[in-house]
């Protein structure tokens, strides 16, 4: 009975099993139990096969920047591209030039920037729904962040350029930038990143447990205290997840900083021109369509495995704060 | 004065110090700045926008093709074909996948062994790898690359490549959306199948399945609507703008996140009124992917 | 003498007609009085909560007297815990709670709007069924309440006046800075009661404070009990009938009314009176069938 209702659901590992089951199915009585128990070792096999498939994302991401970054180092020295200040991989002749730090600056930099602006804007937004609003408001909040995060990057970009640097920047607050610039790309990064920071911090604010709160209360403590003093510092580890993400995000954003920012990357703190992430110098050497197996090409690999990693990092010490926030109060 | 405060005045409850009550209030306001900041923005962006693009929505822009050379009669049919159909493809791909990954996470795997535990860090990181990254993998695996799946078009940016790796970059998601459906149903329903004699996977089929179903749905949706609005990894995978004809699954494809790229990257400024007409059309499929998501789950919340 | 004539009232309405008339019998007006309070710190007229509508006590009035331990005994789910944060206004933390009647402080309406609730906390300090320290070390545990209140005096004389009252000074003087939650959980609830000491109140409402702790340490909680009741009120609510017996002065015994069927359950108090004597000889026979075990 349990073999013949299951539908075409088997994943990878129907087949095989269905080829056993047929071999034993005139055996004897037991048939029946004997099919349940095969098909349930190929949904096993199915379902742990599907799930495997991410590992080997993971390995395919891994291998696909290993191979290609490796053949770039047989042409760029690693010393040449950690230390060398200038970056000109699409210049011709004596001006090539394969020094990653602008591109890390310039990514750092705007980076830092939106976390200027998300930090305290999402730390006041998810500390505001957990803590204050009631639940008729945040019904109503909520969404209106979610729409904020599901809003494409590229209807950033667009707001960047064609709003936010022309007639906040320019008319309103008369800074004298030039038409792609880091300042604006910054703050718009900013925005971007503000939705993850706020519903991060308000998870881990919204797992402080009541008694803490009113633990505090009870002490005469009134509600700004016992937010600051108690469930701001208890949700710590899981307030600091939420910066890292940000970060992480932030750090790998391409579109908003390719159409906003333009495409140099500038060594400099000025904000009023252009700046390039190491993402949108991706993705704008991909579009100028060169040559596969060119050194340009290559740059695509050596570039996209700093990133790689860089994120990496910020999400594995992300994860861990996450689990320490869950791990005291669950 | 806590401490050494005699007890007659320890009876007296005072008024709060005008102070305090300052500090409160600008605690509080300072905290709604921060929301309404958020707020202001959306709709600024929204109405920005809309200014600029609603001159341009007519029946006819859904079903021109783009035009680099009569911009005023240019329209989005290839691109928006591009976008739906990278969407479907996308959920045949990702659907069964990360169900059966969350089956599999939630009610097989044993969460001491290394394989598991290894499997879902690597679904926590891939989450939040660049989706930069993705168009990477995309382009040299799956465009340039070995894999020539199905005997597809090898080395040509088709539609089937780009589907594939959206379909990767949102994979993650729809897993953990899903194990997060699958743990809902409580453990009495999944008991109570199993007192009754019902197989593990009968169980998980007749009970769980249907009972994480529209949590599920709703994050395959979001998972979806995060997929069609990305830019990043088409334009890596090869995506083009501006095509004259509409897309096939083995070859050349435009999507409205690529058009909109483009458009906003022409000289004269009708492309980037372009633009914001093909943003309020991406933007209204994204509303509808989402009402339906929040329909969903308000029709369907947990009846038990 | 108004003060008193208040308490008297209050007495008889929260004893019903019933005990009232029986009170006046035997002792006249006068002794009622001595019965009751010498100096009321609590005096409850009329007082009901309800959650988001549904009525979950109601019609309690009684008073409390200083520099003695009340307990509140009862069955499960007879309001309680809901009348003792109705004493230092906990309840309006909960969205939906309303509390009606008048629950006068020294005289003065808690309830009144310009009190100010937190004002009130501070003065009514509380202790909880599960211990709650903060993920703070032991000597922030202690200083968090004065530091939050504005003193300025010597922190450190602060923290061990408190943790001296709270006799746990010995046990932790060596480890001030290492983390509350490394104590035991006997200890983690002194160190609550010595953080509520740390600001000075003048009650402390105590909600089950040793349910969640071994014998021993229930002990100890309650010899501390006794000897803070020199300089302070306290209201205790304990499922106990052994540690009512031992530790409070007076007893107020709730019960609950199943109304329209099981569909609603209303908290309302049975009697109020002397511990010795709801031990001993009850007015209520309801009270008698609880404190003799029979019930519930
Ligand atoms: N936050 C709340 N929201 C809604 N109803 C509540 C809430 N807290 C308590 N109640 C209801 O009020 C009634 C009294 O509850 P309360 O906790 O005061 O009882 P209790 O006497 O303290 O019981 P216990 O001895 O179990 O602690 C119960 O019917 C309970 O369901
Ligand atoms: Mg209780």
């Amino acid at each position: 009975m349990a073999g013949s209702q299951i539908p075409g659901f088997s994943g990878h590992g129907g087949d095989p099993a269905s080829a056993l089951y047929r071999t034993r199915t005139r055996r004897s009585a037991g048939a029946q139990a004997i099919k349940g128990l095969l098909a349930a070792a190929a949904v096993r096999g199915g379902g742990g096969a599907a799930a495997l498939l991410s590992v080997l994302t993971t390995t395919g991401i891994v291998i696909t920047l290993a191979s290609e970054a490796v053949n770039f180092f047989q042409v760029v020295g690693l010393a040449d591209f950690f230390f060398d200040t200038d970056w000109a991989p699409l210049a011709g002749g004596d001006s090539q030039a394969f020094g990653v730090v602008p591109l890390i600056w310039s990514t750092l930099y705007l980076t830092g920037i939106g976390l200027i602006v998300a930090v305290p804007l999402g730390l006041g937004v998810g500390i505001y729904l957990a803590e204050y609003a009631s639940p008729r408001v945040r019904r109503i909040l909520k969404p209106l962040i979610e729409i904020l995060a599901g809003i494409p990057t590229i209807v950033f970009g667009y707001f960047a350029l064609t709003f936010f640097t022309p007639t906040v920047l320019k008319d309103i607050f008369s800074v004298d930038v030039s038409v792609f610039n880091g300042l604006s790309a910054g703050i718009i990064l900013g925005i971007l990143v503000l939705p993850t920071i706020a519903s991060v911090s308000e998870d881990s604010l919204s797992a402080v447990p009541q008694s803490l709160r009113e633990g505090a209360f009870g002490l005469g403590a009134a509600k700004r205290q016992v937010v600051t003093r108690v469930v701001f510092p208890a949700a710590l580890s899981g307030v600091v997840a939420a910066l890292v993400l940000g970060a992480s995000r932030a750090v790998g954003e391409t579109v908003v900083i390719l159409v906003a920012a333009g495409n140099t990357p500038n060594l400099t703190f000025d904000l009023t021109v252009a700046h390039q992430n190491m993402a949108a110098f991706i993705a704008n050497t991909a579009r100028a369509d060169v040559s596969q197996g060119g050194v340009a090409y290559l740059t695509i690999f050596a570039v996209g495995t700093t990133l790689f990693v860089m994120t990496l990092l910020l999400n594995l010490v992300a994860i861990r704060f996450v689990r320490k926030y869950r791990q005291v109060y669950e | 004065m806590a401490v050494t405060e005699s007890a007659i005045t320890r009876k007296i409850v005072e008024r709060a110090s005008s102070g305090e009550r300052v500090r409160e209030l600008g605690f509080r306001v300072a905290l709604l700045g921060c929301l309404l900041v958020a707020i202001v923005f959306l709709g600024v962006l929204i109405v920005d926008v809309s200014v600029d693009g609603l001159p341009f929505l007519s029946l006819e822009f859904f079903y021109t093709f783009p035009s680099r050379i009569f911009p005023e009669e240019s329209g989005i049919q290839s691109a928006l074909l591009g976008t739906l159909a990278l969407m479907v493809l996308c959920a045949v791909f990702v659907v069964p996948i990360g169900v059966a990954s969350a089956v599999y996470l939630e009610e097989y795997a044993d969460r001491d062994r290394w394989i598991n535990r290894t499997i879902e860090v690597n679904i926590q990181n891939l989450a939040s790898v660049p989706s930069v990254v993705y168009g990477i993998l995309g382009l040299a695996f799956i465009v340039r690359g070995p894999v020539d799946i199905f005997g597809l078009g090898v080395g040509q940016p088709t539609l089937l490549a780009g589907a594939l790796t959206l379909g990767l970059l949102v994979l993650p998601i729809v897993i953990i959306v899903s194990r997060e459906a699958i743990r809902a149903v409580p453990p009495s329903i999944r008991e109570g199948s199993l007192a009754l004699g019902a197989t593990q996977w009968q169980t998980i089929w007749k009970q769980v399945l249907p009972g994480a179903l529209p949590g599920v749905a709703t994050g395959v949706i979001l998972a979806l609507s995060r997929a069609i609005g990305e830019t990043a990894p088409l334009i890596l995978v090869g995506a083009g703008a501006f095509q004259l004809f509409n897309p096939s699954i083995d070859g050349p494809f435009s999507a409205l996140p690529i058009q909109i790229f483009n458009n906003v990257g022409e000289p004269e400024d009708i492309f980037r009124d372009l633009a914001a007409a093909t943003i309020l059309v991406l933007l209204g499929i994204l509303l509808i992917m989402n009402s339906l998501a929040i329909y969903l789950r308000n029709r369907y919340e947990n009846k038990w | 003498m108004s003060e008193r004539k208040r308490e008297g009232e209050g007495l008889e309405q929260a004893a019903g007609l019933d005990m009232g008339t029986r009170l006046e019998e035997r002792d006249e007006r006068a002794g009622a009085d001595a019965e009751t309070v010498d100096e009321a710190i609590f005096s409850l007229s009329g007082v009901g909560v309800t959650y988001s509508g549904a009525q979950a006590v109601e019609d309690v009035s009684f008073g409390l007297a200083t520099n003695e331990i009340t307990a509140f005994i009862g069955p499960s789910g007879c309001g309680k815990s809901t009348l003792i944060r109705c004493l230092n206004r906990m309840n309006d933390l909960i969205p939906g709670a309303e509390v009606e009647g008048e629950v006068l402080y020294h005289d003065q309406d808690l309830y009144d709007p310009k009190i100010d609730p937190v004002q009130v906390r501070k003065r009514i300090g509380m202790v909880f069924q599960k211990p709650n320290p903060f993920p703070k070390s032991i000597y922030d545990n202690i200083a968090f309440g004065p530091k939050v209140l504005g003193v300025k005096d010597d922190m450190d004389e602060t923290v061990e006046r408190a943790l001296r009252r709270a006799s746990l000074w010995d046990e932790v003087k060596d480890r001030l800075k290492s983390n509350a939650f490394g104590m035991s959980g006997g200890q983690q609830q002194r160190l609550c009661i010595a953080r509520a000491l740390a600001v000075s109140p003048d009650v402390i409402l105590m909600d089950e404070p040793c349910s969640a702790l071994d014998p021993i340490s229930t002990g100890r909680i309650e010899d501390l009990m006794l000897e803070l009741k020199q300089s302070y009120s306290i209201v205790i609510v304990t499922h106990n009938m052994h540690q009512a017996a031992r530790v409070s002065d007076r007893t107020a015994f709730f019960t609950v009314d199943l109304r329209a069927g099981e569909s609603q359950r209303v908290g309302k108090l049975v009697e109020f009176a002397p511990t010795e004597q709801i031990f001993t000889s009850p007015r209520d026979r309801r009270t008698e069938e609880y404190v003799t075990g029979k019930f519930g």
